[in-house]
């Protein structure tokens, strides 16, 4: 098996013996979006809505917040961890290279969410009769970047604290106003003006509503793209500018 | 062909010179041991060999490799334990070899290494779960596991009892006897004296001896000590004449005759002839710390 491959499959390994991690990663969306669905309200159609129901709104909400978790949760706590306790300096003195170190834990990282953003949206379909994506490229398309740009804040919280722990409050400072931003307590269609332009220039601002016009069969806007496209190469040019081994 | 060569190593760490000038070569199939107190810069040493730190002057190759320029081909010739680092916690002594042995182009069998450090039967045990010395014989399982020409082990015994510190040297003979090339970084005395076929003694940053345990030994003293009670008075005089001998001291009851050459069968001799009997005799000769102690002028403190 090549490197990168018995990294990736060591590191999926190990996610997986981290029970609150992984209740965090794979079980939490799934459960926030039954308990959603639970609500009487959130199931009827809402004209002020466009006829949707707030249970629409929250698939899309759900799989974004999903992103967050595992970007902000696993992924940089994993990895300042590491280096805090020189695990990455052990490996440096191996032919590993860093980027590989890197490949393995986004390929990771990606394979376990989409399989997340799989469950939630099934979950929405059986249970809730939620529309799957209409625009099934946009819909990946969207996702993709929201991935790549939650991704790369995680590895740039991961390279600025200095230990696991300090990572993982970072991280949890950093999830509520992004996920707030992506509609988790007010949807974005409810915010008043101010708050849906400030969401729209968020990453997952733009990532749920470019999920939610694949969902109703558009392609997103370009200003999303574009503005999940700055936050990966903002966020993941400094995490690789301030990468540290030790 | 020296394997490793250094000449002439600097470097510095904010204006303040950690290296200064550290030139030594180590021959293929050597246990070459660097010694000396904490910060005196060994592992800074070592670490520039390793690559892990960019030199401020002077050269190195190992196997004719610059580390600085060709990191990716050292890294495949040189295995290395390092001081303070660790595994992730919750992987199992077989993964950690699975996978470090994928990371190699002509890895070593890893399970035959396993069976050498006697961690067959901790394969599925969790790192965290394992103990120092276990911890430490991975450690050195996974500086082998890339069949490394050169394996570098930077303080392997601190922190393990004698009978694992002891265990850790005969691995280690072990290890240089498939013809890898040691590089051993070490504070005790003893583990140099009992290891390394030549020894760079290092302090405050600077070579200041490179040779075998008993050339150091030999170059700073080859006088002898014998301490005795003897069983009646005995009249210094007796002693001092003898050619051996160069002093006669006295301590409490003992009695501490200094010299050369063949002091103890002149000193019995001389004592028989007397009928004083030597109760409690001991000879202390000059040990690799004394070395140090004239090499340094200062105490060795470890």
């Amino acid at each position: 098996m090549s490197a990168l491959s018995r990294l990736t499959v060591t590191e999926t390994r190990l996610f997986f013996r981290e029970p609150m991690i992984v209740f965090f990663a794979l079980a939490f969306p799934p459960i926030l979006l039954v308990v959603f669905g639970a609500i009487p309200s959130f199931r009827e159609p809402d004209q002020s809505l466009g006829g949707l129901r707030v249970i629409d709104l929250y698939v899309p909400i759900v799989v974004a917040m999903s992103l967050a978790l595992f970007a902000l949760n696993s992924l940089s706590q994993l990895f300042a961890t590491y280096r805090e306790k020189g695990v990455l300096r052990r490996m440096r003195t191996t032919p590993v290279r860093p980027a590989m170190m890197l490949g393995a834990q986004l390929l990771m990282s990606t394979i376990l969410s989409v399989l997340t953003m799989a469950v939630v949206l099934a979950v929405g379909r059986l249970a809730f009769d939620v529309r799957l994506p209409r625009q099934l490229p946009a819909y990946l398309l969207g996702y993709v970047l929201a991935a790549l740009a939650m991704f790369a804040i995680g590895l740039l919280v991961a390279a600025l604290a200095p230990t696991g722990k300090s990572a993982g409050a970072i991280g949890t400072v950093l999830f509520f106003p992004i996920v707030f931003f992506a509609g988790l307590w007010i949807p974005r269609d409810s915010m008043n003006d101010v708050l849906r332009t400030i969401s729209d220039l968020t990453p997952l601002g733009a990532g749920v509503q470019s999920l939610q016009d694949a969902t109703a069969g558009h392609w997103p806007q370009l200003l999303h793209l574009a503005v999940m496209l700055a936050w990966t190469v903002v966020a993941g040019g400094l995490a690789a500018r301030y990468f540290r081994w030790e | 062909m020296a394997i490793i060569e250094v000449d002439g190593l600097v470097k510095r760490y904010g204006g303040h010179t950690v290296v200064d000038g550290v030139s030594f070569a180590v021959e293929p199939g050597e246990i070459f041991g660097i010694l000396g107190p904490n910060g005196a810069g060994k592992t800074t040493t070592v670490e520039c060999v390793e690559g892990l730190r960019t030199p401020d002057g002077g050269t190195i190759r190992v196997g004719g490799i610059d580390p600085q320029h060709d990191t990716g081909e050292l890294r495949q010739l040189l295995g290395a334990q390092l001081q303070e680092s660790e595994l992730p916690d919750k992987l199992r002594v077989g993964e950690a070899m699975e996978l470090f042995s994928s990371f190699y182009r002509g890895p070593a069998d890893w399970r035959d290494l396993v069976d050498t450090l006697r961690l067959t039967g901790k394969l599925d045990t969790q790192f965290r779960r394992l103990s120092g010395g276990q911890k430490q014989r991975l450690s050195i399982a996974l500086a082998l596991v890339g069949n490394p020409k050169v394996a570098v082990l930077d303080e392997l015994t601190t922190g393990l009892d004698p009978q694992a510190r002891r265990d850790t040297w005969d691995l280690i003979e072990d290890v240089r006897d498939r013809g890898v090339t040691i590089l051993l970084v070490t504070h005790f005395m003893e583990e140099a004296e009992r290891l390394c076929d030549r020894l760079a003694v290092i302090d405050s940053g600077r070579l200041v001896a490179l040779d075998s345990p008993a050339g150091l030994v030999a170059r700073v003293d080859e006088r002898q000590r014998i301490r005795f009670r003897p069983s009646a008075p005995l009249d210094h005089a007796v002693l001092t004449a003898l050619p051996e001998v160069t002093a006669v001291e006295r301590a409490g009851s003992q009695l501490v005759v200094t010299g050369t050459g063949n002091l103890l069968l002149a000193v019995t001799t001389v004592l028989a002839r007397n009928q004083v009997v030597a109760a409690d005799l001991r000879i202390e000769q000059t040990s690799l710390e004394d070395a140090f102690v004239a090499l340094t002028g200062r105490p060795f403190e470890a």
